[in-house]
């Protein structure tokens, strides 16, 4: 078999392309023919990183992906876990890293176009949001410019779509100055037996393209986000797309409706590599060929080629797969929302990718080595040098009153309404929990209590120090703030940001972290049920700090039983459940150091996966019985900076006592993991108490009374009583005053 | 009291007006869309918040040209009582139904918090659940809802009593003039505001300071 070829296939063109020589050489011995240009940006746009996990396949599949309320694990558009009543939560985590450094209000709003129509795709309303952000040291130059364009751009798409964004994280890091990262999450509710897949099913059958029409924006996205950046990063603004909430909101509607009509048989979004990426799927999956003819494609520009409009990345599209008699209800549903609608192929049993174009065949490729059969490496991977522990003794001295106002006043854990507030957090009117808190509550529609928790998390921090001890952390995190609101986790989502994998110390913290992050989620019996990988996050040669950010999604059977952060009344009773009877204790890779000495030595704190379970299904079970007032888990900045945000949120004091004969500095900054902040509407010197801590006692479980919430000031121990108004301002001001800066 | 939502492409908060309409009237809204023939006839119309047209070329300037709109129009020359959202008031001044201009927000940015209103005016049937001069909470979330009328039009509002809700205790959110959050027409039977009194009817919405608008346009008990 030949095909008309009008571009030479150089070299050069080839590594233009992003595949090695190896690679290349596969191709010819798999076709057995030189492939035309089109077949090289198909083969591109499939087997790059971002589409074919070649790196990250092996260590992925180590993870836990099942559990009792498991519909769908990884593999499809998004995760899909039971919560009972005939009701599904559908979710995903995915990264817009690389374009959002390159165009940073086009690529976030685009990362969470795409999030919100994995979500939808499988027949979710989408219901809640978040993102993960991670940018540059605020000094950095380009910082600023890139918080503004990337939360404008989040904001942007999911204000318009309509979606509240109920959390997320900011952080800020110089090793993110050359790669911000944008982790984009999403989760809708389904019925349990209307979920829709991309598996097709069935030969001769019409494959339906709807949505927007297709444009050279975006072309090689992909590839793109599959290398690492040098100086020439100006030059790749082309290949990021551009968003538009509107017709993503209209196609949003008119697949809900479409997919009540019952005519369709799969969908797939057009994501990274567009239509190449979606029809390989569909067809792939489904054990099918497909033959698409581009003269069909709805397109806003004259003149495109084959291979442009099989590598656009145009936003707001979908194929589908569609039952042939129902094809003219579907397209009266595509009319009323004014958009696309056109069959561009057709289901085949021969196993091929054909593409036609203007009467020519430009494609005709074996489907499914494009896909579900791709390359897969076993990169070489070194084992990580975990930095020595803090000797006991080193604890850099400062005043406990100053270091808690510098730190709730710094960058790292300073208010983020700057940011939050230009996400609409209310709309649908279900978020019981909005940003500020551990973790965003929605109640769900339909039923009367049942409600949903959500949150990210990830300590790039200790990940880079110890990257398995803090693939463990990330998840342990997760699975806290869940609990803190009284949650039951369910499942989770992994967003693994990363560098350069063919760099062995690379690869060893991928693996190392995604080992961590396995034995977390066996333990907590929190499966992974979706995510997404972003490596080559390098510039120059320097990579990102090890980011396996973590969404996790809980169940609340009870919304109104749910706490918050906040000091809720005087004179209660405040408890601190779990960890060491010495409070606080480890001080490696904290922010206390970090942030107030410039140092990042020391082991990261490790996680004791049996004490984290214990301590939090008492910490549920105390929350769910209904004597918790409010409750925060410790974390950044750990004692000090927790009751700091419980008396801001609240706006009420507190006067907690020290131990005697240990480090005030450590009680309060100590980063030691595993611990919760309770306050309790009990007497503390009552029978009721005195059971709870008989109860703790017998488990094991340390849940000391440490003080009492109440007045104006926040006292810890002997140090300088602090008001409750310095620490708010310091708080709130941070981040308002560095960006009018 | 019969009401109608009216939806056009693009808005996203019909849902949680059809929502507050449902729970306080105890009947479901009818929901008409711009490309229906007819609005049912009904006591209330009500165009909801969200994106119509993307808010591409100005927010509400599309929708406004659109023949439902002029359907409107007559119904509330007739006298039928017309309230817009967020959006909605932006379409309703696009439309001309109401005067002045809603700009980008001061501060250029989209905003999502809670807000204080005053209760300027309380001798029209939307704000009459409420006591003159009371102040309520209300959430905002809008990018464009920075209210502007040049001095004759500004006058002849607030000398006429038209000013319905008015930001409260420093909290104007956009750099509305006279801190104006909501307006009526002259006849009064035409109210557009920024806020979203409707997501802000239950507890599960942290409070029910929005209830008293609905109620009294639907008849019925706060």
């Amino acid at each position: 078999m030949t095909l008309r070829n009008d571009i030479e296939i150089t070299p050069q063109l080839v590594a233009d392309h992003g595949l090695k020589a190896d690679e290349y050489q596969k191709i010819l011995d798999l076709i057995g023919r030189e492939p035309t240009y089109t077949e090289l940006g198909i083969f591109s746009a499939m087997w790059n990183e971002h589409c074919s996990y070649k790196s990250s396949k092996k260590w992925l599949r180590t993870l836990p992906t099942t559990g009792p309320r498991v519909i769908q694990g990884p593999g499809e558009n998004a995760g899909v876990v039971d919560i009972g009543d005939g009701q599904a939560v559908v979710f995903k985590m995915e990264s817009h890293n690389h374009p959002s450094f390159i165009e940073p209000y086009q690529g976030a709003a685009t990362g969470v176009g795409g999030i919100l129509r994995d979500v939808f795709t499988m027949g979710a309303r989408p219901v809640a949001a978040m993102n993960a952000l991670r940018f540059g040291a605020p000094e950095h130059e380009k910082t600023r410019h890139l918080v503004h364009g990337v939360v404008a751009g989040v904001g942007g798409y999911g204000n318009s779509f309509g979606v509240p964004t109920v959390a997320g994280e900011v952080e800020f890091d110089a090793r993110y100055n050359g790669n911000n990262l944008v982790n984009a999450f999403a989760a809708g509710l389904a019925d349990t037996d209307k979920i829709f897949y991309s598996k097709a099913e069935g030969v001769g059958l019409p494959v339906v393209y709807l949505g927007a029409k297709t444009g050279r924006d975006g072309v090689g996205g992909a590839t793109m986000a599959s290398a690492e950046f040098g100086d020439d990063i100006e030059e790749k603004r082309p290949t990021v797309q551009v968003g538009d909430p509107f017709t993503e909101k209209r196609l949003l509607e008119a697949c809900l409706e479409l997919m009540a009509t019952g005519a369709v048989i799969a969908i797939q979004d057009m994501g990274a590599a567009g239509l190449t990426c979606s029809a390989v799927e569909m067809g792939a999956k489904g054990d099918l060929g497909i033959e698409l003819n581009l003269d069909k494609v709805p397109v806003r520009e004259e003149n495109m080629t084959a291979y442009e409009m099989m590598l656009s990345e145009s936003q707001e599209r979908m194929l589908m797969v569609l039952h042939p008699e129902k094809e003219p209800e579907a397209r009266a549903v595509f009319e009323k929302w004014e958009l696309d609608f056109a069959t561009v192929g057709k289901t085949t049993d021969d196993l091929r990718f054909r593409v036609l174009w203007q009467g020519e065949e430009v494609a005709n490729l074996p489907i499914k080595d494009l896909g579900d059969e791709a390359p897969e490496y076993d990169r070489p991977w070194v084992e990580p040098k975990i930095p020595a522990a803090l000797a006991t003794d080193d604890v850099p001295q400062m005043d406990v009153a100053e270091a808690l106002l510098k730190l709730v006043g710094g960058h790292q854990c300073s208010s983020r309404r700057w940011v939050y507030e230009q996400y609409d957090t209310l709309i649908q009117g279900n978020s019981i929990q909005r940003p500020g808190g551990d973790a965003g509550v929605i109640r769900v529609l339909g039923h009367d209590k049942k409600g949903l928790a959500f949150t990210s998390d990830v300590n790039p921090r200790y990940c880079e120090a110890n990257p398995y001890e803090g693939g463990k952390q990330a998840v342990a995190e997760c699975w806290r703030n869940l609990t803190a609101t009284g949650a039951e986790p369910l499942a989770a989502t992994d967003n693994l940001n990363f560098g350069n994998p063919e760099r062995p110390e690379i690869m060893g913290q991928l693996v190392k972290a995604v080992g961590g992050i396995g034995d977390a989620c066996r333990a907590l019996d929190f499966p992974i049920v979706s995510g997404n990988v972003s490596l080559y996050n390098e510039t120059n040669g320097r990579g990102i700090l090890p980011t396996p950010t973590i969404g996790g999604v809980g169940l609340l059977p009870d919304w109104q039983k749910s706490v918050r952060i906040g000091f809720t009344a005087a004179n209660q009773p405040i408890l601190l459940v779990g960890g060491q009877a010495l409070r606080g204790t480890h001080l490696g890779q904290s922010i206390y150091l970090r942030d107030l000495f410039d140092r990042r030595d020391g082991d990261a704190p490790h996680v004791d996966l049996a004490a984290e379970r214990k301590t939090g299904d008492f910490v549920r079970k105390l929350i769910r019985s209904g004597v918790v007032t409010a409750c925060h888990d410790l974390s950044d900045g750990g004692l000090g900076v927790a009751l700091a945000e419980m008396a801001i949120s609240g706006g009420l004091g507190a006067t907690v006592v020290d131990i005697e004969g240990h480090d005030p500095l450590l009680q309060y900054f100590g980063e030691d993991q595993g611990r919760y902040l309770v306050t309790l509407n009990l007497d503390p010197q009552g029978a009721e108490i005195a059971a709870l801590w008989e109860e703790a006692k017998a488990l094991g479980i340390e849940a000391p009374w440490i003080g009492t919430t109440g007045g104006t000031d926040l006292v810890l121990g002997k140090a300088k009583p602090v008001s409750v108004a310095a620490l708010t301002s310091a708080h709130e001001s941070w981040f308002p005053n560095y960006m009018s800066a | 009291m019969k009401a109608a939502v009216i939806v056009f492409p693009g808005l996203n908060r019909d849902r949680d007006m059809i929502a507050a309409l449902t729970k306080i009237g105890g009947v479901a809204p009818a929901v008409v869309w711009h490309q229906d023939a007819d609005i049912p006839d009904v006591d209330l119309i009500v165009i909801p918040g969200g994106f119509s047209y993307g808010d591409y070329l100005r927010c509400g300037a599309i929708a406004a040209r659109s023949p439902m709109m002029d359907k409107v129009r007559e119904r509330a020359a007739r006298g039928t009582k017309v309230l817009g959202v967020c959006n909605g008031f932006q379409i309703l001044i696009e439309a001309g139904l109401l005067p002045g201009a809603l700009m980008r927000n001061t501060s250029l940015k989209f905003v999502c918090r809670e807000v204080k209103l005053e209760v300027t005016n309380t001798d029209n049937v939307f704000t009459s659940g409420y006591a003159k001069g009371q102040i309520i909470r209300c959430p905002v979330a809008h990018h464009d809802g920075n209210y502007f009328a040049d001095a004759e039009t500004l006058a002849a509002l607030e000398g006429d009593g038209r000013v319905a809700f008015r930001y409260a205790e420093s909290t104007n959110p956009n750099g509305s003039i006279n801190n104006i959050a909501g307006i009526l027409n002259a006849e009064k039977n035409v109210l557009g505001l920024m806020p979203h009194p409707e997501n802000l009817i239950e507890s599960a919405h942290g409070g029910v300071d929005g209830r008293a608008l609905f109620a009294a346009l639907l008849d019925k008990a706060a």
